[in-house]
């Protein structure tokens, strides 16, 4: 694949195919992490970090644990396992070394372990049959397009704590609503060709 | 055999590799953090109200033990466990008074005078912003709530355009007394049980006509009170709690009835709930 094309992947995997309005992955966090942009942002910052790096990690357990082995059919078991155990290292690691960066990440890192936007990142890679270049890519471009899609919300979501809604729509109804119609703002680059 | 046997031994070993290689870490990357902050934190009332400037419990633990915030920092920390923060850091505390907010305003909706009339953001700090709220009066509560959003402990409502204390809640944490956008909650001794529910330092004459509960300076409770304890500076009465000896004389002389007994705003409170 070519730098053009990778580009483009990641323009795609950011707006058109993004992980929280076409997909519909990580949703979790989308809903639980949005309430005010700042936190957003270091919830955005922690899972790009974590897809980044898993992403170049489960491909490497891909293709020279797996394959060879024969396992392709337990990736899913060995991604959730391997993904699970990075993140605790990882944590550790810049609790020692980055520990600024671990304040600003720390409480998010271990949200993320089970985030199925994480594994899915890692599922899609091999199910779309990525080089390791890609692989990294790939993940990098679907965190930035969650992040993306968490800072936007959390944005609309801080003007909305100021509104005075109908009783029945207070809170959550209300923040489902706007989700759906961002979702729909966000369809229209699905109209995209390349 | 082996198609079953295979898959089991290499996520066995697997797990077992990570297992050993997050215990190796764990030992290389040990952060020695102070001991002394877990055992702090453990005795602060764990709310994260903020009332303290810090983010939360945690914070101000750390903030402690590093010697940037005083043991007794935390306003709904019980005496004794200010007393066993202080004993963990080797400093002597000082005896705090427990303190308990009041809300300095009795302008109800009907009693106080509107200027015009509101529909913007629901936030009392958004109000402020376009001409000091709703009421004419520049000094009364404007009642959208904005301190009930920041109490943790439910001890704040607004009850009929003005927010009140429930000080049987109150924990004295100090959150509201700093988000008010008119200064008007205070924090007064556990104690004292009478106050003066009116902040406005306009001459009487317009006190009047902005509101129908306003402090107008008349001084009669100042006459009055046996104890000296209430003095009137810029047209307002003002108790000082540490003079009063609760004989309620103000609260029955007051001509505009502003004077209030704890307990009579807490009946209001009550009443108002069971109401809705």
């Amino acid at each position: 694949m070519s730098f053009g094309s990778i580009l483009l992947m990641m323009f795609s995997a950011i707006l058109v195919e993004n992980f929280i309005f076409a997909k519909f992955y990580g949703c979790c966090p989308f809903l639980g992490v949005s309430e005010h942009p700042d936190t957003a942002l270091g919830m955005g910052m922690a899972v790009t970090f974590v897809m980044t790096v898993s992403g170049g990690v489960t491909w490497a357990v891909y293709e020279f644990l797996l394959v060879p082995a024969k396992l392709e059919y337990l990736k899913t078991v060995a991604f959730i396992l391997v993904i699970a155990a990075l993140v605790q290292f990882i944590e550790m690691f810049l609790r020692r070394f980055i520990p600024t960066l671990y304040q600003a990440l720390g409480i998010y890192l271990p949200l993320i372990t089970t985030n199925c936007a994480v594994l899915s990142a890692a599922l899609l890679t091999v199910q779309n049959g990525y080089s390791f270049i890609e692989a990294i890519c790939f993940g990098l471009a679907s965190a930035l397009g969650f992040t993306l899609a968490i800072t936007v919300f959390a944005g609309v979501r801080s003007r909305m704590a100021h509104a005075n809604p109908p009783e029945a729509f207070k809170g959550f109804p209300l923040t489902l609503i706007a989700a759906g119609l961002l979702a729909m703002a966000f369809s229209c680059f699905s109209g995209i060709q390349f | 055999m082996m198609e079953v046997l295979l898959p089991i031994l290499i996520f066995a070993a697997l797990g077992v590799l990570f297992g050993i290689v997050l215990a190796i870490a764990s030992r290389i990357f040990a952060v020695k953090t102070d001991e002394r902050i877990p055992q702090v934190q453990e005795l602060l009332p764990g709310a994260n109200c903020g009332g303290c400037g810090f983010t939360g419990c945690a914070a101000l633990a750390e903030a402690i033990v590093r010697g940037e915030a005083t043991p007794n920092a935390c306003n709904s920390c019980s005496a004794e466990n200010m007393k066993a923060i202080g004993a963990i850091m080797g400093i002597e505390v000082a005896d705090k008074v427990p303190m308990q907010a009041q809300v300095r305003c009795s302008g109800k909706c009907g009693v106080a005078k509107l200027q015009y009339h509101y529909e913007g953001a629901r936030s009392c700090i958004a109000a402020d912003r376009m001409g000091g709220g709703d009421k004419l009066c520049a000094w009364g509560c404007i009642g959208l709530g904005t301190c009930v959003e920041v109490c943790k402990f439910d001890a704040l409502h607004i009850v009929d355009g003005v927010a009140v204390v429930d000080h049987t809640k109150c924990s004295g944490c100090g959150a509201c007394v700093n988000i008010c956008p008119k200064n008007l909650i205070e924090l007064l001794p556990v104690e004292s049980e009478y106050y003066v529910a009116c902040r406005s330092k306009e001459k009487g004459a317009l006190t009047r006509k902005q509101c129908d509960a306003g402090c107008i300076g008349c001084g009669i409770c100042a006459k009055l009170c046996p104890e000296g304890a209430i003095t009137v500076t810029d047209f307002v009465a003002y108790i000082d709690q540490s003079k009063c000896k609760k004989c309620g004389i103000c609260a029955e002389k007051c001509p505009r009835k502003i004077i209030r007994h704890e307990n009579e705003v807490y009946d209001d409170l009550i009443n108002a709930q069971k109401k809705a």
